[in-house]
């Protein structure tokens, strides 16, 4: 363990300079590094009233976590509060599962490539702390397990490692809710590692919102085996200075099978850079990428990459995209990569405004102007998922919900 | 109402991407009086009945339009949706993310407890119950749309209904639904209660006069009303001898 320990420290260090592949740079000596901190295991009635607050616009609820199989909370660098409500969940900061699980080693930097830039190198030299979940073989979680990240220091830098494992057959439902303080800035760099084993479902739905003036930075690989299914639901509403983001899923077994959807808003002085990646290399895996982005005035680049190198493999991806207002930028990139007959790949993309025919439609019913704008966007946003739990749908429709006050 | 009009144009001209479509047009119609327009096709009925719903793209460059007494020639759709005009399309779009129920919900203006129970009722009786759960239009056959159409229109209640081709592409069986559900619009189902509500019909069959009793016929051809009278007789008419007999009838 000592030797692997060694040789990430090294590999971090050398990409500890190295920009990332996409979006603007962060310059993150402007910030404060601080290295983690031990976790702590507090009450959830000492988290402060505010960081409720947040955290319920990001559907974490931590007064009333009877509809929660398990529940983690991180402040800045610091797990406050980490617990499993459920038999064969675990719930535990990473810090503490590496010290249970010898095995820690072969998840650990093992989906996610701790030289892939400078801020996969940050997150390891601070040894970051975050969130480990498993899921026992055969367990399914009655209810979602949440997360809140929370960042309430300015001018500081949010590192935060998390760990997912679903063992075989098993299925684990997670909500992520990542929040700051008001008005302050600060920088979040978030590596996730998800490893679903044969047979085993993740959804794993995230919630943002941030401060006018943060910087964010998530990694995200998965890997998928044989017959397993991974789901990634991210919503982002709330203004963010800049956000950049590529997740990658890696189908390696038969018939795995990963989803993304994504609904993004970027309001004025936002940059959003966000992307999916699915890398289909076993027999029969398949992916759907669905985004909807609008722009009421920032600058979006909604990326999809699907790449397919074996038989039976199939890919559809999706963007549609609304400008909104005088300004905004909304590019689509999307790319798909067949490497041998026998795949099926598919894109779509438009990017425009309502359709004013469909508008009108709405006006001639009595809407108003305003009232028929509004419900068109609000169904735009509407992104029915497939297979995503009741309770996680209702979850996402109410943040989408909450944040469309702002937009109109 | 002075003259007793619900609906009065006068010398209406119309244009759609700077073509001229419509020339000095005249049209009234009574409370109460359900009227068909027959005519070839590019004749004008759609332009005519999207001038009076008042869509922008249709431009009116002359004459006015009159409703309840208040010139609405340059009244916004919505206003005049407001107002009490209705239309049910030929042609609908679809919307995308918004469903049946929730569009039928702001046909019906209200949101008392009572609203849902008669959206409910209201699809069942347009046998559009399964519909609901449904993106508007998408995906629709021909009938369906057409009962969508209807649907949103009862909810909506308008004093005057402008109805484009509802039974076209609406196959036997439906068709009498179809005609029931125009009554009801009309409120010729409660005829001592609503009997003021008016209708202008588009129709190329006239099928729809077996179900619906309108008194007054007309033909639009070119741009203009060319012929009035009952429908039935002009229905025979142009089975018999085409349009061709209404333009020399006309230079009569
Ligand atoms: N955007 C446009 N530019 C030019 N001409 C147009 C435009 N829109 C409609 N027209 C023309 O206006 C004329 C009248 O069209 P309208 O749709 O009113 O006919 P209609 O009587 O309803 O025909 P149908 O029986 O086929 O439905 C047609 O010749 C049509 O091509
Ligand atoms: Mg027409």
């Amino acid at each position: 363990m000592l030797e692997e320990i060694k040789s990430c420290r090294e590999k971090a260090i050398s990409a500890r300079d190295k920009k990332a592949a996409s979006g603007d740079d962060v310059d993150l000596d402007k910030y404060e590094s601080h290295a983690a901190q031990a976790p702590q295991n507090n009450t959830i009635a000492s988290i402060s009233s505010d960081i409720k607050q947040a955290a319920l616009s990001t559907g974490v609820m931590l007064d009333d976590q009877s509809q929660r199989s398990g529940t983690f909370v991180q402040i800045d660098n610091r797990p406050m509060h980490s617990a499993a409500a459920q038999e064969g969940i675990e719930v535990m900061a990473t810090s503490e599962a590496l010290a249970k699980y010898a095995w820690m080693k072969d998840y650990l930097w093992k989906a996610v490539d701790v030289d892939t830039d400078k801020f996969t190198a940050h997150t390891e030299l601070n040894q970051a702390d975050g969130y480990f979940m498993r899921a026992l073989p055969g367990v399914k979680t009655t209810y979602p397990v949440q997360a809140c990240l929370y960042m309430s220091r300015s001018r500081a830098v949010q590192d935060v490692h998390n760990i997912i494992i679903a063992e075989e057959g098993s299925e684990l439902h997670i909500i992520t809710g990542c929040s700051a303080a008001e008005r302050e800035p600060g920088v979040h760099l978030g590596i996730s590692e998800f490893f679903i084993k044969r047979g085993a479902k993740v959804t794993f739905t995230m919630i943002h919102s941030w401060s006018p003036d943060v910087e964010v930075r998530p990694r995200t690989c998965a890997i998928i085996e044989q017959d397993g299914l991974f789901m990634s639901n991210y919503v982002i509403m709330r203004p963010v200075r800049s956000l950049q983001s590529n997740p990658t899923a890696y189908c390696v077994g038969k018939n795995a099978t990963v989803r993304f959807n994504s609904v993004i808003v970027a309001t004025p002085g936002s940059k959003i850079d966000i992307g999916s990646r699915a890398i289909l290399s076993a027999k029969g895996a398949k992916t759907e990428m669905i985004a909807r982005t609008i722009s009421t005035g920032g600058e979006i680049i909604s990326r999809g990459y699907i790449e397919a190198s074996e038989l039976e493999t199939k890919g559809h991806l999706e963007c549609r995209g609304l400008i909104l207002g005088e300004q905004g930028i909304i590019h689509a990139i999307p790319e798909i990569k067949g490497c041998r007959a026998g795949v099926d790949l598919s894109h779509e993309a438009a990017v425009g405004k309502i359709a004013e025919e469909e508008v009108e439609y709405l006006m001639a019913r009595g809407l108003s102007r305003d009232e028929a704008t509004a419900a068109i966007i609000r169904g735009f946003l509407k992104v029915d998922i497939q297979g995503l739990p009741p309770m996680l749908n209702a979850e996402m429709q109410k943040a989408v919900k909450q944040s469309e006050a702002d937009l109109f | 109402m002075s003259n007793g009009n619900l609906l009065e144009i006068n010398n209406l001209t119309v244009s759609v991407d700077d073509r001229e479509i419509l020339h000095n047009l005249n049209l009234s119609v009574k409370p109460g009086e359900t009227a068909v327009i027959f005519g070839p096709n590019g004749g004008g009925k759609t332009t005519l009945l999207m001038s009076i719903m008042g869509f922008p793209r249709y431009r009116v460059i002359g004459g006015s339009i009159k409703f309840k007494e208040q010139d609405i020639t340059h009244m916004p759709v919505d206003e005049r949706a407001r107002l009490g005009v209705g239309i049910s399309f030929q042609r609908p779009p679809v919307v995308r993310g918004v469903k049946m129920r929730d569009m039928v919900l702001a046909c019906l203006r209200r949101d008392d407890k009572e609203a849902e129970r008669i959206v409910d009722e209201l699809a069942q009786k347009s046998h559009m119950s399964n519909f609901l759960g449904r993106n508007i239009n998408a995906g629709f056959s021909g009938g369906e749309t057409k009962r969508s159409e209807m649907l949103q229109l009862l909810a909506q209640g308008p004093d005057l209904a402008l109805l484009d081709e509802p039974e076209s592409g609406v196959d036997l069986e439906n068709i009498s639904l179809i005609g029931q559900l125009i009554n009801e619009v009309l409120g010729k189902i409660h005829p001592i209660r609503e009997r003021s509500r008016s209708g202008l019909i588009i129709s190329h069959t006239g099928h729809i006069l077996d179900y619906v009793n309108a008194r007054t016929g007309y033909v639009l051809c070119g741009g203009q009303i060319i012929c009035d009278g009952d429908p039935h007789d002009i229905l025979n008419t142009i089975k018999d001898k085409g349009y061709q007999e209404c333009v020399v009838c006309l230079k009569k």
